[in-house]
């Protein structure tokens, strides 16, 4: 059998997504893709992999997988969370950084309790071939991922390599903080001209929570409606991710990774790019404000990220203390106990 | 076609919205399509791609290789030389059942209407569509102008589940269902062919500025395409690539 993870328990959504998938949106393919792109991107950073290298998104309940190689090296990141190894002997590795696993390790990702998603990368990469250009899964469509749809029970994740390269690991210094609650930065418009002046202060000025209905298209926001001037309806134009949509409820909906590319509702304000990754974080009942910059502002706020990632993905430092090598743990049975807290 | 107001907005730090107006409008529809025709011969620095709608082109950017400012100059610059580019335009004839089976809302299009079912079937089948924009679902081509006398605002109760195929009406327009989907519009038909693929290149059949025409076909007919498609045996090929 090749090799690779079979999947014990699915998660909730468990998917496979790259940085998204571009070039088809004029034929009503939407991006898809990973909805904290830098989080996910350290994930791959992390095992020294291409920052596009399709990785899998955790999303709500993480899965339990189990290694069908020699060995894999992996990473999650993007939580607080930790990888569980389930085994005969439990141990725990905290997000952020990389660990070895060897053939027959079970392990979770457990306890996600700080975001919506997470992201767990392997080493190498996984073998699925791209669908029009990405790996990212657009399960309403069946397209891209393995199979076009979130893991289920026995599925059999096929990865590049059986062997991970000799390395050492490493972890990120100084992990991402997300602030709580959070405060997305927003461009106005493209139609805030359709809603009243109040509903527009509204939107910057009053606390939102997130809605249970919310998935990878989009997350309503429960909190004060947002006022129509007159139509609630527009001719149809093109919709760009995080673009804050208003329907005749009066209840905004923030787009995510997997909204349609075009709509008749009304937009009152965009998400800026800088700020998405927070937006895809969000969890039902998480509150969120909103505060209203212009584009340049926004342009630069995105450019500041790139380098503040590329910075970060410079100083990875290798994981010390000698004892985080699970593999040879593993053989010297000296697992137990070691891997939790501080290292 | 200057002196018409072209408008620039902002849509987030990635993408921008060029509004030639806010109708439904072949002419305006033209200029969204011409453009897109221009940003792709252009190839401006820092523009991923763009979707054309029925009255604006929304222009997808990366911040860290453009900026509004500059992006909105180099697309003044494309409108005002409206070059002579010739938007692409291939013509198709997709086969079109109307048995009841296939048609759940036909017979109250008629009667709301105020025509048989033999006469909606002929109008919708009499004119041939321009493909205004993709959208809604993947490879969902919204087709117009239907003919003024089949014109009705969208379902009330939009319906949860519309099967893929399904040849629906609303407003001015008409439409084809790529993927199963919930739809409030009205079904009055389906087709046996396929629209998307995502194994095809591009994906789907139909693109903005295509030309599409109905031609009634029969349950024995839909029965044999079905399968032939099922079968790998059948895909609809354009009729002409003329302009």
């Amino acid at each position: 059998m090749t090799p690779g993870l079979r999947v014990i328990e699915p998660g909730t959504h468990t998917t496979l997504q790259d940085s998204g998938r571009f070039g088809m949106q004029a034929l009503g393919v939407p991006v898809s893709g990973a909805l904290d792109p830098v989080s996910f991107r350290i994930a791959n950073g992390l095992v020294g992999n291409p920052l596009n290298a399709g990785a899998l998104e955790v999303y709500f309940n993480g899965p339990v997988l189990e290694v069908c190689a020699d060995n894999v090296r992996v990473a999650l990141a993007g939580t607080e969370g930790e990888i569980e190894l389930t085994g005969d002997e439990s141990a725990t590795i905290p997000a952020w950084r990389s660990v070895l696993l060897r053939r027959g390790a079970r392990f979770r990702v457990g306890r996600v309790s700080d975001s919506a998603c997470c992201y767990l990368a392997v080493a190498g990469g996984f073998q699925v071939d791209p669908c029009l250009g990405s790996v990212s899964t657009f399960a309403r469509a069946g397209l891209g991922g393995f199979h076009g749809r979130a893991l289920q029970p026995d599925d059999h994740l096929p990865t590049n390599l059986n062997r991970a390269p000799d390395r050492g690991e490493v972890r990120l210094r100084n992990p991402p903080a997300w602030s709580r609650p959070a405060t997305l930065r927003v461009v106005l418009g493209p139609q805030e001209a359709y809603f009243t002046p109040d509903a527009v202060k509204a939107l910057v000025e009053e606390t939102f929570t997130v809605s249970v209905n919310s998935d990878r298209m989009g997350m309503r926001l429960d909190g004060i409606r947002l006022s129509h001037r007159d139509s609630y309806n527009i001719v149809s134009d093109g919709i760009p991710t995080g673009a804050i949509q208003v329907p005749g409820s009066g209840q905004p909906i923030l787009l995510l990774n997997d909204h349609q590319t075009t709509g008749g509702y009304p937009k009152i304000a965009t998400v800026i790019s800088a700020d998405l990754p927070a937006a895809g974080r969000l969890r039902p009942g998480d509150e969120v404000h909103f505060a209203s910059v212009s584009v340049a502002d926004a342009e630069d706020a995105c450019r500041e990220q790139q380098e503040k990632i590329d910075a970060m993905l410079d100083a990875l430092e290798p994981v010390s203390g000698g004892g985080m090598n699970l593999a040879a743990l593993y053989g010297e049975n000296l697992i137990s106990g070691i891997v939790r807290g501080d290292e | 076609m200057p002196g018409s107001r072209v408008e620039f907005l902002p849509a987030g730090d990635t993408a921008l919205v060029v509004q030639f107006g806010e109708r439904v409008d072949r002419k305006l529809n033209e200029r969204v399509l011409r453009l897109a025709e221009s940003v792709r011969a252009a190839d401006l620095e820092g523009v991923r791609e763009t979707v054309p709608t029925f009255r604006s082109l929304l222009v997808h950017y990366d911040p860290l290789r453009t900026r509004f400012d500059v992006l909105c100059e180099r697309l003044r610059g494309l409108i005002d030389s409206e070059s002579a580019l010739t938007v692409r335009s291939r013509r198709w004839s997709v086969p079109v059942c109307y048995e009841s089976r296939f048609a759940p809302d036909l017979e109250e299009v008629a009667e709301r209407t105020g025509h048989s079912t033999g006469e909606v079937i002929s109008l919708h089948a009499s004119v041939v569509y321009h493909v205004y924009m993709v959208g809604f679902l993947p490879g969902y081509p919204y087709l117009g102008d239907l003919p003024e006398a089949l014109a009705l605002p969208r379902r009330e109760n939009p319906r949860v589940r519309v099967p893929p195929g399904s040849v629906a009406i609303a407003t001015n327009l008409a439409a084809i269902y790529s993927l199963e989907s919930p739809g409030g519009w009205h079904l009055i038909g389906a087709t046996p062919v396929r629209i998307f693929d995502p194994d095809w290149s591009p994906p789907a059949l139909f693109a903005p500025g295509d030309r599409v025409s109905f031609v009634r076909i029969d349950e024995d007919e839909f029965d044999r395409l079905s399968a032939d498609v099922a079968a790998g045996r059948f895909r609809l090929q354009a009729e002409d690539a003329g302009s």
